[in-house]
């Protein structure tokens, strides 16, 4: 069939800021498919410049309102990475007990409100909480409970309070652990009920072979600093990012791309599964039993399925790391620092991928130069080329552009991009 | 529908994204034991973080972010013209927030910087009330949901809303923080419009005044204090300056 297509779809709903899918087909032939970021930059980079060290983690949260928990500790990092300053094992503790907080808020909001609603047929979650109302209030207490660590942990859950570089300003008190642990108790059964209906989700078939980097997990599902990887087998140390990372400008977006062994790479969920898969959780690993998922996985869709799995594992290991919290009495949550010409880099795992903050900071204790690598900047580049692919796929199938565009919004929704912080 | 026996009106609202980071936007999804009730009280016709549904029927827009490029004018100016009320939500909208920072820096050495080739439009940042009239802003980075539904349930119930007139330092004390400044710190409490339960206070980092000024504010005599105790001009002008919010009360310093 010789079929023409103008598809352009502009902001795309449910996704954080503003991208447009252009997809041309001429006599059943794709001409052009592309992911394009509209999103305005706010030129962070440059705003840190000549800023006191303090005040760095308080700017560059405001990258992100999803996930500005991450952007605090990367941050915090690579100041701390640059002064050679180590962080008292507590703090470390708390600083990751609010990271599996924020990936639980951050997942959960992606899986029931952004991306449910494409699976029924539905607007929103708004919408569907009418219909689906048990799934919601199982949701909505796994998201206050998510919200919740970060707000006993962070001071406030949208751009928290409490961290500061050598540590952290305050710990929980027993009562506050308590209840924590208690709630978290709780909500395993929302998420089983959540997973259990999520069974019969059916994801498109679809697979595009790609490179996955992520943190290396050497003895755990490495969500902190340490090296990087990927699964084409490159290995560098965090210092190296660069390397790893080799951003580019393309002429129709204004978020940058990436590239590292292939034209495009991907990170976040699907990217840790398959490079961290050995070190999830038990319960994580039954969970991706019963949806199939087995590492290596090449199917982006799936992203979404792996939320699942990654809200189990931060689950569990949130209770667990309560447990030893609640055993550690010690006092000492902030290490004194002296400030000195220097350079550091922060790599983390944020909840949509691999996350770098990267500053240079001269005598006088101010930052003097930026740089700063986002989950999604890393992704464009895969949305991009994935996009292609899929039409190529659904055309070969006889599809119609309302399938196709359909199909495409949710692939780009399955990365669950972060616009303004990929623009930054 | 009714609130304590008082007939409620539905409101169609919107929601739009101008240069910011939507976690204004993300508080409306949370406070999630409140959330079917807050929802309750608004019809939400346009709101593209969490529908793909979108009218234009709005009576209220509530606006996030700043204005950054010259394209968002007139999709602010289109807005302005459909929306019976405008609400400027959260700092960036009310007052150009962090992004305001950039405009410290030519714009030219700032897209050469990021930008090595295929180099974006900008221009400086601007609040939403410098371009339309605003009839309520609600600042915050970010907003506080608590205060949020709120202002939303006097909205919903034709009431007048109350905004706090003093100072975050009075619920700062009432939580019985140690302050900031008697332990030789800076802090903006003391000129910062209350609202926020001191929460930046309570977890341990001083107020930097999101919120802008309260009601009547005496700046010298807290930047006395300030100076007496050994901070230096440039980090109160360094600290004052972050969300650029706090720029009318040194106004008549000089």
């Amino acid at each position: 069939m010789k079929i023409d297509m103008n598809i352009n779809i502009s902001h795309l709903a449910r996704v954080e800021g503003h991208g447009d899918i252009h997809i041309q087909v001429k006599d059943g032939q794709l001409v052009d498919a592309k992911w394009s970021v509209v999103e305005t930059p706010r030129f962070f980079e440059v705003m840190l410049k000549n800023k006191s060290l303090d005040m760095a983690p308080l700017i560059v949260s405001r990258i992100c309102g999803i996930c500005s928990i991450s952007h605090t500790i990367a941050s915090i990092r690579a100041i701390e990475n640059a002064l050679l300053i180590t962080p008292p094992e507590k703090a470390q503790k708390l600083r990751l007990l609010a990271l599996y907080g924020e990936i639980l808020q951050s997942h959960s909001l992606h899986f029931f409100f952004l991306a449910m609603p494409d699976f029924y047929n539905s607007h929103s979650a708004i919408s569907l909480m009418k219909t689906k109302g048990e799934i919601y209030e199982a949701a909505l207490r796994i998201r206050g409970c998510a919200n919740f660590i970060c707000d006993i942990i962070g001071g406030r859950s949208t751009h928290p309070v409490s961290f500061c570089i050598g540590g952290i300003a305050k710990t929980p008190n027993i009562e506050e652990y308590t209840y924590l642990a208690e709630n978290l108790s709780k909500i395993v059964a929302d998420l089983e009920f959540a997973a259990e209906t999520s069974l019969s989700l059916q994801m498109p078939s679809f697979e595009r072979e790609t490179e996955f980097v992520s943190l290396k997990g050497e003895t755990n599902y490495q969500l902190i600093g340490g090296s990087l990887m990927s699964s084409d087998g490159v290995e560098k140390i965090e210092n190296e990012y660069l390397a790893m990372t080799n951003e580019y400008t393309v002429d129709f977006s204004t978020s940058k791309h990436a590239r590292l062994s292939r034209d495009s790479f991907a990170v976040g969920p699907l990217a840790r599964f398959n490079n961290n898969y050995e070190f999830l959780h038990p319960e994580a690993k039954k969970e991706a039993e019963k949806f199939n998922l087995k590492p290596i996985n090449y199917n982006p869709f799936n992203n979404n399925l792996v939320r699942i799995v990654e809200c189990f594992h931060v689950l569990y290991k949130s209770i667990h790391l309560i447990e030893q919290l609640i055993e550690d009495k010690s006092k000492d949550i902030v290490s004194e620092y002296s400030v000195f010409e220097a350079e550091g880099i922060g790599a983390i795992e944020a909840p949509r991928g691999i996350l770098y903050h990267h500053y240079q900071i001269n005598k006088k204790g101010k930052i003097e130069k930026a740089n700063c690598v986002i989950p999604t900047t890393q992704n464009n580049g895969n949305i991009h080329h994935d996009l292609s692919f899929l039409v190529k796929q659904e055309l070969s199938a006889n599809k119609n552009d309302k399938n196709i565009t359909h199909l495409c919004e949710m692939l780009v929704r399955s990365y669950d991009p972060c616009i303004s912080c990929s623009v930054h | 529908m009714e609130f304590s026996g008082i007939p409620l009106k539905k409101l169609r609202a919107a929601f739009f994204d101008f240069t910011s980071c939507e976690g204004c936007q993300l508080q409306i999804l949370n406070h999630e034991k409140n959330l079917p009730d807050f929802l309750s009280l608004i019809e939400i016709v346009n709101f593209r973080e969490i529908s793909s549904d979108k009218r234009d029927d709005y009576e209220i827009a509530f606006i996030e972010g700043a204005v950054s490029r010259k394209d968002q004018i007139d999709r602010l100016k289109d807005i302005r013209k459909k929306a019976k009320l405008v609400v400027s939500l959260g700092t960036c909208a009310c007052y150009g927030g962090v992004n305001a920072i950039k405009n410290n820096f030519s714009i030219e050495s700032m897209v050469d910087e990021v930008y090595k080739e295929n180099k974006p439009e900008t221009i400086p940042v601007q609040k939403i009330s410098e371009i339309i009239s605003v009839d309520l802003e609600i600042p915050g980075c970010p907003v506080s949901k608590i205060e949020l539904e709120y202002i939303i349930l006097c909205l919903a119930l034709g009431s007048v809303i109350e905004k706090k007139k003093y100072p975050v330092c009075i619920e700062c004390k009432q939580n019985m923080n140690h302050c900031f400044i008697d332990k030789g710190s800076l802090c903006f409490g003391a000129i910062t419009r209350a609202g926020c339960d001191s929460i930046c206070v309570n977890g341990g980092l001083p107020c930097y005044g999101c919120r802008g000024p309260s009601a009547s504010v005496n700046w010298m005599s807290l930047k006395n204090i300030l100076i007496d105790k050994g901070i230096t001009e440039e980090e109160i002008l360094e600290k004052l300056s972050l969300f650029n919010s706090l720029n009318e009360v040194i106004k008549d310093e000089n």
